[in-house]
């Protein structure tokens, strides 16, 4: 969004988009427009949370069966991790409002390694599962879980973890361009935080897919 | 509040607006950059609804022409034209078209994209990039929708439904990828207007005074916004299925189809209201400027788009009356469905209480505007009984529902369209068309739409099932008189396309308000200069659609 344009070597203030009235009106519309753009994301998932109450009304015994089969210590680290996470963009946010380019990109920069170790271990669990054949549909062949019902826990738990990662993936890319443009451009500052909180926003959303993904898989 | 002119120029669009400092020449938008270039990458509200314009005619000539040949199948019993897995391909892509190509994008994304900075006084929508964004995402989705049918095509309809989408062997996946990349294009264009309308209203105009075309587009948006990711999701699901067998709609590994049902009436049901919402904003324009009256019940006009909007994601249940819901669900859904009708209503009553007694300019717009309000009354009233679940379980997949959505959903949209074609074109293109052949043409399509469709009701009514290939002898005559109507459809629509053609190149000059209207767009030239409005950001004192009483005749003069 344009707000986010500026040229090279300008002051800390954004630059207005001709078609604005003011710089105030145009965070409200920065700011609105992400709110929006959260609340669809929202939907996305919520979808999948139809099709996970849904299942579970169907199959209750296999979804808490299968559920139990998820490995807690590694689904409660990243858990810690991404929320730790959020913190530290939300301190990134902070930070832009003073003017300290150096911590933004720092705090970032810890965002984007807690966000890559999230996804490391979450690449285990995927390997884990994959190993024990709990694949959705017609790849499943889980031994130890023959309960009818448990193929649509994983394939839900697939999609969902899935989603949710990609989502990560994306989000590390908006960090990794901001903590970029503080060590590059410095110009971060009072007047001129909005990408940065925007960022934010995001990566708190996907801290909050997660905590409603954690405990529906992992938990109940 | 009115930014320098400093700031103008070096704005969002410097590429757009090659008279920096010369603030003597303001070029309409149609002459301000004449290369491929300054089109392809322009971010002008105005140049990317007419890309747009341009893409939803393309794709309606291209559905068009897939209604025709399968009404050229059905003229006869048995094989006529073409074989039984043509027939299917046939009218899945002519659904799929329609919908997701053509009227989703139609008038939101055409004229809305025109109008609506127009209409707020306003420069541009609020993020210029996102909107040329937008129009790319769309033809992307169209490119791999149509890649997806050139290669092979699908036979599913274009309900998509599991679990026979997720097995038939024909391309399924691509063309859904289609869709759900589209999905974006309709969430971008949705978001843009809701921030637009929220943050760049000109001075003096509060919430009620909105135009009413623009509360119809804020709705519409909201849904294209609040319902979109949800299919999204959905469709993903179903190619996931398709490709990879992952289970989630397939009974045999525990799936279950009315889940699929569920989730996608959940999108498609509210879709019906992007759909005629819109259609319903240009006709309250309209009513107004053709009947030289204030528009009655502006708060009841206004607030019913509202109403239609969230009482539209309740109602998806109607559709699966049939799927094994219980009498409760099926009744509750069946009410909320009917409260549709009573906010339509609203809107109905005052557009007629806004013609009472009006001095009425009969122009082709107007005609539209009769046509418009016979196909939402009876579309509506059919709806009204297909809610009721005793009606609905005789008339399920019958024809009756293919004439009804036909009546309420295309041919209320198209008549919005067609209005919109008409009323904006001036405003446009700064030409005029020539108005008798408007009247003709206009004449022939509403003729001839219900030519097709009330037989359809009938042979609903008789029995005969959708989507079926072949039919009994007793059914032939009606589906002959559908095919000549819908000839005669077709005919209206060549018409259309040579008078304003014609009128692109040698239409004599419209002036600025052609029309006379009071509308706030029309304060603008015609066209309008790049950035819409020459000087400071106006304001409006008055209400929008503010005429006088017609009986003292003071309307304001043509300029």
């Amino acid at each position: 969004m344009q707000s986010s344009a500026h040229p090279a070597g300008a002051g800390p203030v954004p630059r207005l988009a001709g078609h604005f009235a003011s710089l105030e009106v145009q965070n409200h519309a920065a700011r609105l427009g992400m709110w929006l753009f959260l609340s669809t994301e929202v939907l996305l998932f919520a979808g999948l949370f139809a099709c996970y109450a849904c299942y579970r009304f169907l199959f209750p015994e296999a979804f808490a069966e299968a559920s139990r089969s998820l490995d807690l210590v590694m689904g409660t680290v990243n858990t810690v991790v991404l929320i730790t996470s959020s913190l530290t963009a939300a301190l990134a946010v902070h930070y832009a409002k003073e003017g300290k380019n150096n911590l933004v990109a720092l705090m970032f920069t810890l965002t984007l390694v807690m966000a890559a170790a999230f996804l490391v271990i979450k690449g285990f669990e995927y390997s884990h599962k994959i190993h024990d054949g709990a694949l959705p549909g017609k790849y499943y062949h889980y031994a130890k879980i023959q309960t009818a019902g448990a193929p649509i826990f994983y394939t839900v738990y697939f999609m969902a973890t899935g989603l949710h990662a990609f989502h990560v993936t994306i989000g590390m890319g908006v960090l990794l361009w901001l903590t970029i443009r503080a060590v590059r451009q410095k110009n971060f500052g009072p007047n001129n935080y909005v990408a940065v909180e925007l960022g934010s926003m995001y990566w708190h959303l996907v801290d909050l897919v997660w905590i409603f993904l954690f405990p529906l898989l992992y938990l109940i | 509040m009115t930014p320098s002119n400093s700031t103008t120029a070096e704005g969002a669009l410097p590429a757009q607006d090659p008279h920096h400092g010369d603030h003597h020449a303001h070029p309409s938008y149609l002459v301000d950059g004449t290369t491929i270039k300054s089109w392809l990458l322009t971010v002008d509200h105005k140049r990317i609804g007419l890309m747009y314009l341009g893409a939803v005619l393309f794709f309606f000539l291209i559905g068009g022409i897939f209604a025709m040949s399968i009404r050229l199948e059905l003229l006869t019993p048995g094989p006529t034209v073409m074989d039984a897995m043509t027939y299917n391909r046939a009218f899945t892509l002519h659904g799929i078209i329609m919908i997701f190509l053509f009227m989703i994008p139609a008038i939101p994304a055409a004229f809305g994209n025109f109008v609506l900075p127009l209409m707020l006084g306003a420069k541009d929508v609020a993020f210029p990039k996102l909107n040329l964004a937008s129009f790319y995402i769309y033809m992307t989705g169209a490119l791999f929708a149509v890649w997806g049918m050139l290669n092979g095509g699908l036979d599913t309809g274009w309900t998509f439904y599991a679990p026979y989408s997720t097995h038939t062997t024909t391309t399924v996946a691509p063309v859904l990828f289609g869709a759900f990349i589209i999905g974006f294009s309709s969430i971008a264009t949705g978001l843009n207007f809701i921030v637009t309308v929220h943050t760049m209203r000109a001075p003096g105009i509060t919430w009620f005074k909105l135009p009413l075309f623009v509360w119809a587009a804020y709705a519409t948006s909201c849904i294209q916004v609040l319902a979109t990711p949800v299919i999204g999701l959905l469709m993903l699901l179903v190619i996931g299925e398709n490709l990879f067998n992952i289970g989630m709609f397939d009974p045999a590994r525990g799936g279950d189809p009315v889940l699929f049902q569920h989730l996608f009436w959940f999108y498609s049901h509210p879709a019906v209201y992007i759909m005629v919402l819109p259609s319903f904003g240009v006709m309250s324009e309209i009513v107004a400027t053709y009947s030289r009256k204030n528009i009655f019940g502006y708060r009841a006009v206004a607030y019913s788009s509202i109403g239609i909007a969230f009482v539209g994601f309740f109602a998806w249940g109607h559709h699966m009356f049939v799927s094994g819901q219980s009498t409760f669900d099926a009744g509750v859904f069946g009410v909320l469905t009917m409260l549709v009708g009573v906010f339509t209503a609203i809107k109905v009553f005052n557009w007629v209480g806004t013609v009472y007694k009006g001095a009425v300019d009969f122009k082709t717009p107007f005609a539209y505007f009769c046509g418009f309000l016979f196909f939402t009354v009876f579309g509506g009233m059919t709806g009204i009984a297909l809610g009721t679940t005793s009606l609905d379980i005789p008339w399920h997949d019958t024809y009756f529902v293919v004439a009804h959505f036909h009546f309420i959903m295309v041919g209320a949209t198209i008549m919005g369209f067609l209005a919109a074609l008409h009323y904006w074109f001036p405003k446009m293109f700064g030409r005029m068309y020539h108005e008798g052949w408007g009247l003709v043409s206009a004449a022939l399509i509403i003729l001839g739409f219900n030519a097709t469709f009330i037989p359809q009701f009938l042979l609903g009514n008789a029995g005969m099932p959708r989507r079926y290939y072949d039919y009994p002898e007793r059914f032939q005559a009606l589906n002959v008189a559908s095919t000549a109507g819908a000839s005669l459809l077709a005919f209206g629509f060549i018409i259309i396309a040579i008078y304003l053609t014609h009128a692109l190149v040698y239409g004599r000059a419209s002036g600025k308000n052609p029309w006379r209207s009071k509308g706030y767009e029309w304060t603008s030239e015609s066209p309008p200069p790049t950035h819409n409005f020459v000087g400071p950001q106006p304001t409006y004192p008055e209400e929008p659609h503010f005429y006088v009483d017609p009986k003292k005749a003071e309307v304001p003069d043509a300029v």
